[in-house]
């Protein structure tokens, strides 16, 4: 035990002595943080919009107002015939045009549903139904208002929407605690990876393998920095995303850490799994960024594992931060406790069990 | 360039193309890298909902109600779920059962004969904010082809006082896979551009044949363009390789030239390839260089290009780091000229935006470069 | 172009070079000034960390100088370095070949660079093929040739170009005896049949009398320059052989060492060589000296003795103790037909060897001789194919961690937590071992007094001098006490004098009962040991004492062969032998 705990300490001690280290571990998972927490985001803001009015009626000019008041939108050019708008769209001038036709207030008047057109830019077909959606929301309150203000019947049924979990749907609610377990995968991998890696290159795992220190002793040694680094790391991002972005910590925190625990544990495994395989720290880094990119690709973080096909979907079952994401979203927003998420935990702890038995065999098959 | 120095970079192109040919690691990530995750992405990114689990809960059965439910069995959109209280589908949303909830209340009926007709309560998980606006939408659709169809059969008027006609240019369908796919392949050779130059150049130091190199007439020039043209060729064998697999597996339309598109992501190329040579300028260290290959290719060119994430709705900062990141203009221009034709509005700015980026780095690259160990 | 009529190939005026590291600058060379005339062989030497390989970059125009002037064949290095670029021939330590291109490859690239004209290759081709003897392998390529043939083609991808002057940055480093004596020849021939300028640097001080001139250096000064029968000219009548019993030769070495007016004392074979600090000398009573010539390494000793003060061999902190006569000697390790293969290849085929306990065994072989593979197995960190290995009774690959603290393994290049300090690698190998509480505490404070580590505690190991990175490597290897010491090329690249104090210590630990296994590539290393074998191609070609070892390899011509000369006889003997079996 002692001798355990002694690897512990060097390994702490080697890691955070270096400055390189030190600006990897906390510098530069921040400024990640920073960036890309404001980055990352599907919420629309300012979007550059072309007015084509062609009934120039107090009826229309409302209308017209609804949609420059909405912050989503920006006027960025107003027509005067329709022969621009398609020049318009295709340079990414503006993403969307408003058409509203020559009888306008005619046809609101009769009762006879008026036409309004909304062009969009579907080369991003995300974007483009995102600004369709707004659209629709904005023009169905004109048409509610104007008939409530004429007495007119409704509709036989109208839709009251709400929003569970995250009411003003904020993308940035969904995404920062998404960044906490991506980044918390980022640093635990670098540092894992390559450390035997790096005493392979150094000559010092040599000089361990012949010390009274069994594989699994080293082993445990150099997991438990790694847990602890990624446990700190993941406590600063968690502090980051409260404090700064302000994102509701609803759920129970021990779950939370209950599953960064197995998280991490997990990515570890792979770490070290890496590491065992690699004779250089450059293939380590290799090896850590060819498992990273597919792992936030077909995690859930930016596209829904839902959407996928059925076998992709399968692939990602033995992707740890698949299940992280659900954790930290569903503990962040839902306010989930152990209960809900014991279908995320355990796979986690089977796919750590699996790569750090592997690790082991590696360990043992190709270090002595 | 003279003949001595044409000698000297055929010698080292020529060098190269052994080295490649023997050690097929560069060939593996110029082609192969590329491919598999261009197939296994092009399957996994997908931002359409489809069949999205869907409670309903009609608390009193009636015509009314059976009509404007059928709405959504119809729906490609929706897989529904019928549950028989309220209680039930909250518990099924909170265990993600089902994304979302409508629910009919026993005094439908009732409620929808009066002027303010019927309140339907629509609950959404708003974790994914992304999906739950796009869920939102698809139940508009469903309540407003409802409405339409009801005030058809009665005659009635004023019911829906607008007639909104959405109409989406270029994507008709609104198929997602059509605008990630290009923007996949500005990801992709982003990474391989930067892990090839940074990679070999790293080889070089490591085997100390870079240290021979230097005491010889060679200039830095001479190393420079060696390096640049053979990865160059590879980098683009890997983006026509891609491109095909866009085109003939994804069925992605490709609507522009394919001389423009070749113009373009040769650009993009020495973009790519030219922020390798500066970090490998940079970091000397393997290990550094390495690290910063890593942390200035792969989560910018996702986070910060545009790729999903809309670059017009984030804070100005953000927007000013983005110019930096070779791939925003690139995944412009694929969209572009993918989904809509040769748009020269979209496609010079850009271009010209690749080519100043180029010219920067390979500029930077040869003056930070010294042809000396210190 | 002036200088170059009046014959310098090489002018250094005060050259100052710094690099800072962990915070603080190190004065890699400084104020270094010499002319090197054109013609014949100057020798660079000193040991690692010297400044060579530091002043070679700095005139092949790698480096800047921080201040100073270099001119090269009357250029300025600093002004116009491409100029001198194309006139010299540079070959970096690790030779800077292309390992997927053939031979032919690599020369057709190195002659582009140079922009030899393609009418002129064959013959140049021709000559350099015949001179390295390169010939029969053209087609092959780089990453498969041996050790020796890598750094001749290394050698004639410089000579492309007949270049004026030629730098070759330690290219003996590793390489056996007999392919040393090659390129030492094809290099007499270059400078003769083709008047080339060339700068050799070494660590190997012996390589120094064959040197027109020497240019001595140590820590970045230049502590000397002239012809080498300068540095053993002031020797002249104070070199001295004591004969020894083979068992006794380190009590003898310790008692003359402890004697007045001795400065260096070396253990040589059945001699004891001593160096004394004035010319008259008369040995201790009891002792006949019978006087030697003088070698460079004494003039090099002396200089270094006079720039720090004090003995080389100094007996204070441990006196040899008069251990009793070990009773009957128990093997400890016993090695019988161990074979190693990788792939189709056998790294080490059918070796067998015993060691004793409180004995010195050396293993020594060039590079990819075998020893290192037959070192890694028997510290359990390599299986074997084939055969029987047992270490104190174990086999460590399979023993329980226990039997691995009975041993202690120092691994080459000093193994050490660069990131961390002294004291804290101290305190990690301590725990690793398994000692806790006091026993802990006393010997890390043994091992800072012992070694002299005490004033650097807090210094982090990879700022560490390389003598004192060599020290705390044995310190920590020896934390547990190990009754078994396994060190793997512990002294490569250290001074002299470390090297010296180095062995002391190995030595008093023999006499304390450990038995130690050691690697190497110095011959005269051999000369410490108890025992050793010679390895070559995976095989034990020779096996014995260093007496036994040299006198195989005596004959008329040679009297009293060095070992080196024993090395050379025995691998010629061996490549006869197969050569006769394939005539057979």
């Amino acid at each position: 035990m002692a001798r355990i705990i002694a690897l512990i300490v060097k390994e702490l001690q080697a890691i955070l002595r270096d400055r390189r280290g030190r600006v990897v571990l906390f510098a530069a998972p921040l400024i990640q943080l920073m960036v890309f927490g404001y980055a990352a985001t599907f919420d629309l803001n300012r979007v550059p919009v072309a007015i084509y009015d062609q009934d120039g009626s107090e009826a229309s000019r409302q209308l017209v107002a609804r949609f420059l008041g909405a912050p989503a939108f920006a006027l960025a050019d107003t027509l005067r015939s329709d022969r621009r708008i398609d020049a318009l769209i295709d340079s990414r001038a503006v993403q969307m045009v408003l058409v509203i036709g020559r009888h306008f207030t005619r046809d609101l008047l009769r009762g006879r549903a008026a036409p309004v057109q909304v062009i969009v830019d579907g080369r991003n077909s995300n974007t483009a139904l995102i600004i369709v959606g707004y659209a629709n929301t904005i023009l169905t309150g004109f048409g509610d208002d104007w008939r409530a203000a004429r007495g007119g019947r409704g509709p036989p049924a109208h839709l009251v929407m709400r929003a569970r979990y995250n009411p003003a749907l904020r993308s940035q609610w969904f995404v920062v605690p998404g960044i906490v377990a991506l980044l918390t995968q980022v640093v635990t991998l670098v540092v894992i990876g390559l450390s035997v890696a790096r005493e392979r290159e150094a000559g010092t795992f040599d000089q361990l393998l012949v010390t009274p220190l069994t594989p699994l002793d080293i082993l445990i040694g150099k997991s438990v920095p790694g847990l602890l680094i990624g446990m700190v790391e993941a406590s600063v991002i968690v502090l980051a995303a409260v404090f700064w972005f302000h994102v509701p910590l609803r759920g129970s925190i021990g779950a939370l850490y209950a599953g960064l625990l197995l998280f991490v544990t997990a990515v570890t495994g792979v770490g070290l799994a890496i590491s065992a395989v690699s004779a250089t720290q450059q293939q380590a880094l290799l090896g850590a960024f060819l498992f990273m990119v597919p792992s936030v690709i077909l995690s859930g973080f930016a596209t829904p594992i839902a959407n996928m096909p059925l076998w992709v979907e399968r692939i990602t079952l033995v992707n740890p931060l698949r299940y992280m994401l659900v954790i930290v979203r569903a503990t962040f927003l839902e306010g989930a406790g152990f209960a809900t998420l014991a279908g995320q935990f355990w796979p986690m702890a089977a796919i750590g069990a699996v790569n750090l038995g592997l690790a082991a065999w590696l360990f043992r098959k190709r270090s002595t | 360039m003279n003949g001595a120095a044409w000698r000297r970079v055929r010698g080292l192109m020529r060098k190269e193309a052994v080295q490649i040919w023997r050690d097929p690691s560069a060939l593996a990530i110029a082609f192969l890298l590329p491919a598999i995750l261009l197939w296994l992405f092009g399957y996994g990114v997908t931002l359409d909902a489809r069949r999205v689990p869907l409670g309903i809960v009609v608390e009193r059965p009636g015509a009314l109600a059976a009509s404007f439910t059928a709405g959504f069995d119809r729906s490609r959109y929706f897989a529904p779920h019928r549950y028989l209280s309220g209680r039930d589908a909250e518990q099924a949303m909170a265990a993600g059962k089902v994304s979302g909830i409508v629910w009919l209340r026993a005094d439908f009926g009732r409620q929808a004969r009066t002027a303010r007709g019927a309140p339907v309560g629509v609950v959404i998980d708003g974790v994914d904010a992304n999906t739950a606006r796009l869920v939102e939408g698809y139940v508009q659709q469903v309540w407003a082809g409802w409405v339409a169809a009801a005030a058809a059969r009665q005659g009635e008027r004023d019911a829906l006082p607008l007639d909104i006609r959405p109409r989406v240019r270029f994507n008709p369908s609104v198929n997602s896979r059509h605008y990630l796919i290009p923007g996949l392949i500005a990801l992709i050779m982003t990474l391989t551009g930067a892990l090839l130059t940074a990679l070999v150049i790293a080889r070089e130091w490591e085997r100390g044949t870079m240290e021979a190199l230097m005491v010889t007439p060679v200039t830095l020039r001479d190393i420079l363009v060696a390096k640049l043209v053979p990865y160059f060729a590879l980098g683009m064998g890997g983006m026509f390789g891609s491109v095909g697999i866009a085109v003939f597996l994804f069925g992605v339309p490709l609507r522009g030239s394919m001389l423009v598109l070749s113009f373009c992501a040769a650009l993009f190329m020495l973009a790519a390839l030219g922020m390798g040579l500066l970090i490998s300028t940079v970091a000397r260290n393997q290990f550094v260089a390495g690290q910063l290959a890593l942390i200035t290719t792969f989560l910018p060119a996702f986070i910060l290009s545009g790729f999903v994430f809309d670059l017009h709705s984030t804070p100005g900062f953000v927007q000013a780091i983005s110019h930096v990141v070779a791939a925003r203009y690139f995944i412009a221009i694929l969209q572009s000229v993918f989904l809509a034709g040769d748009v020269w509005a979209v496609i010079l700015p850009n271009a010209a935006a690749l080519a100043l980026l180029a010219a920067i780095f390979l500029a930077l690259a040869r003056a930070l470069s010294r042809k000396r160990l210190d | 172009m002036t200088a170059e009529t009046d014959g310098a190939a090489l002018r250094l005026d005060r050259v100052c070079r710094r690099f800072s590291a962990g915070g603080r600058e190190i004065a890699a060379v400084e104020e270094v000034s010499a002319v090197v005339a054109q013609g014949g062989i100057t020798g660079l030497i000193g040991a690692d960390g010297a400044g060579k390989t530091t002043l070679m970059r700095l005139i092949a125009g790698l480096l800047r100088p921080d201040r100073g002037a270099i001119e090269v064949l009357g250029i300025d290095v600093r002004r116009d370095p491409l100029a001198v670029q194309g006139r010299i021939g540079y070959m970096p330590q690790r030779f800077g070949l292309y390992e997927e291109l053939t031979v032919r490859e690599n020369l057709d690239l190195y002659a582009d660079l140079h922009g030899v004209a393609p009418a002129a290759r064959a013959a140049r081709y021709a000559g350099l093929m015949a001179m390295t003897g390169l010939e029969p392998f053209t087609a092959r390529r780089a990453g498969r040739l041996s050790g020796g043939m890598k750094q001749k083609l290394g050698l004639a991808c410089t000579l492309v170009q007949p270049p004026r002057l030629l730098l070759l940055d330690e290219p003996t480093v590793g390489v056996d005896p007999v392919s040393r004596r090659e390129l030492w020849e094809i290099i007499d021939r270059l400078t003769t049949d083709e008047g080339v300028t060339v700068l050799f640097s070494t660590a190997y001080l012996d390589e120094a009398a064959r040197c027109r001139d020497v240019l001595l250096l140590h820590e970045g000064r230049l502590l000397a320059q002239g012809k080498p029968a300068r540095f053993t000219a002031p020797m002249a009548g104070r070199t001295f052989r004591v004969a020894a019993p083979e068992s006794g030769r380190r009590r003898l070495q310790a008692r003359l060492a402890a004697a007045p007016g001795v400065i260096d004392t070396v253990i040589e074979g059945r001699f004891v060589r001593v160096v004394s600090e004035a010319a008259p000398w008369t040995p201790p009573p009891g002792i006949e000296a019978v006087a030697v010539a003088p070698r460079f390494e004494d003039g090099f000793v002396d200089e270094l003795l006079r720039l720090r003060g004090g003995a080389a061999t100094p007996s204070a902190t441990s006196p040899a103790p008069p251990t009793p006569p070990p009773e009957p000697a128990k093997t400890v390790i016993a090695v019988e037909r161990l074979t190693r293969r990788f792939g189709d290849f056998t790294a080490v085929d059918a070796v067998s060897f015993e060691v004793r306990r409180g004995e010195i065994f050396g293993l020594l072989g060039a590079n990819g001789a075998g020893k290192s593979t037959t070192f890694r197995m028997l510290c359990g960190l390599l299986p074997a194919s084939g055969g029987r290995l047992d270490v104190a009774g174990y086999d460590l690959r399979r023993a329980r961690a226990a039997a691995r603290g009975r041993i202690g393994y120092m691994a080459q290049k000093f193994s050490l937590y660069g990131d961390l300090t002294v004291a804290q690698n101290l305190a990690f190998f301590a725990s690793a071992y398994g000692l806790r509480g006091g026993r802990r505490a006393a010997r890390i404070g043994w091992a800072l007094a012992e070694f002299g580590l005490g004033g650097m505690r807090e210094a982090a190991a990879r700022d560490l001098a390389l003598g004192y990175r060599q020290r705390l490597a044995l310190a920590a290897a020896l934390m547990h006490a190990p009754d078994i010491l396994f060190l793997d090329e512990p002294t490569s690249g250290v001074d002299p004098l470390a090297r010296r104090e180095f062995w002391r210590r190995i030595g008093a630990l023999a006499e304390d009962g450990v038995t130690v296994l050691v690697t190497t590539h110095f011959m005269e290393e051999a000369e410490y040991c108890d025992r050793l074998v010679i390895m070559a191609q995976g095989r034990i070609l020779a096996e014995g004492t260093p007496g036994e070892i040299r006198a195989g390899a005596a004959d008329a011509a040679r009297p009293d062969p060095t070992m080196e000369d024993a090395f050379v006889a025995v691998i010629g003997a061996a490549s006869g032998a197969v050569a006769a079996e394939t005539v057979a």
